[in-house]
């Protein structure tokens, strides 16, 4: 009982990890009043960067940090489309999702001689309590990255509420012209935020691609980033709200898993619904309306009155 | 200048621009990667104008991205983003395949049934989406990302089930052939009619040697229809209305929320038509188990964003996109380039898409600026 318990919560945190960098990105950035419906495409960016770059370097730290690094260029794509030249945000997100896809796919082809997969990793993430022998406690010796992502969900939640440069943030999407009066530089703001989104997202791929599983593969991101999406509109544009609701979808999974292994007649299929019908049926019950920050998803026009 | 401005201002100018752009940037990444740039984008387009097979064949593979991506845009007027086209097509394929397996009537009753099943799934589904919105409030993009992989995860059930499953593959039976939607299917698997259509050059390489099906026909007939009846009924006017102002519209005696509902029925409904004809006209002619999307219902976003929402848009957007879809096969195969070039191509006409948005108001202020010195 005990064992399967902590099974359960081990693979609630490793399903959710990638999900919890990528939501606090989207957080991030929606807030500042810039929609990022591109995660996806970002992800997968920091997915084939950092299985590259740790197959080559032979470092998975270096290569969770170029995955960060390549989520944040891609960002700026984004960023100048939707700030610098006011384009519709979402048209702007899914070109990201179509591009993002494409260059992984294409990146991989090229340097694995035509494969779609890149090699493994030599060194994948250390796990938190090393290379720890206990039989009780092996299910929870999770990766460090979900460490990471738990330290960075409170230094987000932190940052936005109790420092005036969150403050900032909010206020540049909730009412972007108030800001600018006040002296805030809307369109730096918006650009930091979207590049802070966009780091986190290739985080948040690397740390599937370098962590759960050693190496690229065509379906190392499927769907992650627009559940981590959902997961923003789901916590209410709130770090902590996000946070949670990766964690649900994370435990909707793990029970899909501890269900499995057919000590149930459910056929699998049926089985591996169940996180998406769970999340619908919570949103019925107890979410209702959620609003986003006013400003988002509009671009601000300096003298527009 | 005047007539320079207004052609400028054309949404097609655009559309036109953003595509050049498309090509220019992927011209740039295969040079980048080592490859010809010229050399490549030739091959590309040689692969979809060379042959009458080649055009025959990009204009099934577009048909049914043309009418997800109508169902995505008449959702789209209605202010409603309708993310859920891909599972709305699944439950389509998957309703028309069942229906398809299970009955066996004559071609007159089979095809309407078939296509009617694919219909009513896709217009259910999509109103799971619609309903959640208008009743609870609920983010019908939240909601429609769930249903994609609830109709996923269904489609791939349906596909273990014993009556449906064909043994030793990942996929069903194909539907009963009176289902079939195939321009003179029947006659072209007779001798007499194989041996007629072979000696013509172009009806061998166009019918007989593909799926040719009436999907494309009722594509542009419903593009058509669905212009008409967003721009020319009451009941257009009202959904469009919706999608512009919610409280003007409601201000006005609109119902809001009923409108949300039928606009997400009849895109859905849209989406499971591309399913239904899918089935019926192409082969396999049944589902198979999927590992991932394959990306209809996504591909009909771009689409009708290329579109710019526009049903009769469509139509050359998803034939565009069909076509790149289509011969980037070729670029592979020939070039040895990896196809994947060709969704960074129709990421970028996207993207540019979204830049060329300004260029109206840019116009503007330039055209005016102007007057005013002079």
């Amino acid at each position: 009982m005990l064992n399967s318990l902590m099974l359960f919560v081990g693979i609630t945190l490793m399903y959710s990890t990638p999900l919890v960098f990528a939501a606090l990105g989207g957080v991030v950035s929606e807030r500042s009043g810039v929609t990022n419906i591109g995660i996806e495409g970002m992800m997968t960016i920091g997915a084939v960067t950092g299985a590259t770059v740790g197959y080559y370097s032979g470092s998975a730290w270096v290569g969770f940090f170029a995955a960060g690094l390549a989520g944040g260029v891609i960002a700026l794509l984004h960023a100048f489309a939707s700030i610098t030249c006011k384009a519709d945000q979402t048209i702007s997100g899914i070109a990201i999702n179509l591009i993002g896809p494409g260059v992984a796919l294409f990146v991989c082809r090229l340097l694995f001689d035509g494969a779609t997969m890149s090699l493994p990793v030599p060194h994948k993430i250390p796990k938190v309590f090393g290379s720890l022998n206990s039989k009780a406690f092996q299910n929870l010796n999770v990766d460090v990255t979900v460490v990471i992502a738990f330290v960075l969900a409170v230094f987000i939640w932190f940052f936005l509420y109790k420092t005036k440069w969150g403050l900032h943030i909010r206020a540049v999407g909730e009412h972007p012209a108030a800001a600018d009066t006040m002296g805030l530089n809307v369109y730096k703001i918006r650009y930091i935020c979207v590049l802070v989104s966009g780091i986190l997202a290739g985080l948040g791929g690397a740390s599937m691609t370098l962590a759960i599983i050693p190496q690229f593969t065509p379906t190392a991101i499927s769907g992650q980033g627009f559940i981590a999406l959902a997961a923003v509109i789901f916590g209410k544009w709130t770090p902590h709200g996000a946070y949670a609701a990766c964690l649900l979808f994370g435990a909707a999974q793990a029970l899909t898993v501890t269900l499995g292994g057919g000590r149930f007649a459910v056929p699998s299929s049926i089985l591996a619904m169940l996180p998406y019908l769970i999340t619908i049926l919570i949103l019925i019950l107890f979410v209702g309306k959620s609003s986003a920050p006013k400003a988002s998803g509009q671009p601000y026009e300096k003298d527009a009155r | 200048m005047d007539k320079a401005i207004k052609i400028l201002k054309k949404p097609l100018t655009m559309t036109l621009i953003a595509v050049f752009f498309g090509f220019i940037v992927a011209g740039i990444i295969l040079a980048a990667a080592g490859y010809p740039p010229v050399h490549s984008l030739s091959v590309l387009f040689d692969g979809v104008f060379s042959s009458p097979k080649h055009i025959s064949n990009v204009i099934i593979k577009s048909t049914p991205i043309i009418l997800t991506g109508i169902g995505v845009a008449f959702a789209f007027k209605t202010g409603l983003f309708n993310i859920g086209a891909e599972g709305q097509f699944i439950m389509g394929c998957v309703a028309s395949t069942v229906v398809g397996i299970l009955f066996d009537f004559p071609p007159v009753i089979q095809i309407p049934l078939v296509v009617l099943a694919g219909v009513a799934a896709g217009a259910l589904y999509g109103g799971i989406a619609g309903f959640l919105k208008a009743k609870f409030g609920i983010h019908e993009v939240l909601t429609s990302i769930m249903l994609n992989w609830i109709a996923l995860y269904f489609s791939n059930y349906i596909c273990t089930l014993n009556r449906f499953h064909k043994p030793d593959t990942i996929g069903t039976y194909p539907i009963n052939r009176s289902g079939y939607t195939m321009i003179l299917g029947n006659y072209k698997t007779t001798e007499a009619g194989k041996a007629a259509l072979a000696q013509n050059e172009f009806l061998r390489s166009t019918v007989l040697k593909t799926d040719v099906n009436v999907g494309i026909i009722i594509a542009v007939i419903l593009a058509v229809f669905i212009w008409f009846l967003l721009y020319k009924t009451a009941k257009g006017f009202e959904l469009r209305a919706v999608g512009f102002n919610k409280s003007a519209a409601e201000f006005s005696g609109i119902y809001v929320n009923r409108n949300i509902l039928h606009s997400m029925l009849i895109s859905g409904a849209i989406c499971g038509l591309a399913a239904s004809l899918y089935i019926t006209g192409n082969s396999p002619h049944g589902i198979a188990t999927l590992a991932a999307f394959e990306n209809t219902g996504f591909n009909g976003l771009s689409v009708c964003l290329i579109a710019a929402s526009s049903p009769i848009g469509c139509i050359f957007a998803g034939l565009l996109f069909g076509g790149l879809i289509y011969g980037g096969q070729s670029l592979q195969y020939e070039v040895g380039a990896p196809s994947e070039i060709i969704n960074i191509v129709i990421g970028v006409i996207v993207f540019f898409v979204a830049l060329t948005r300004i260029i109206p108001p840019l116009v503007d202020r330039f055209s005016k600026g102007g007057k005013k010195h002079a």
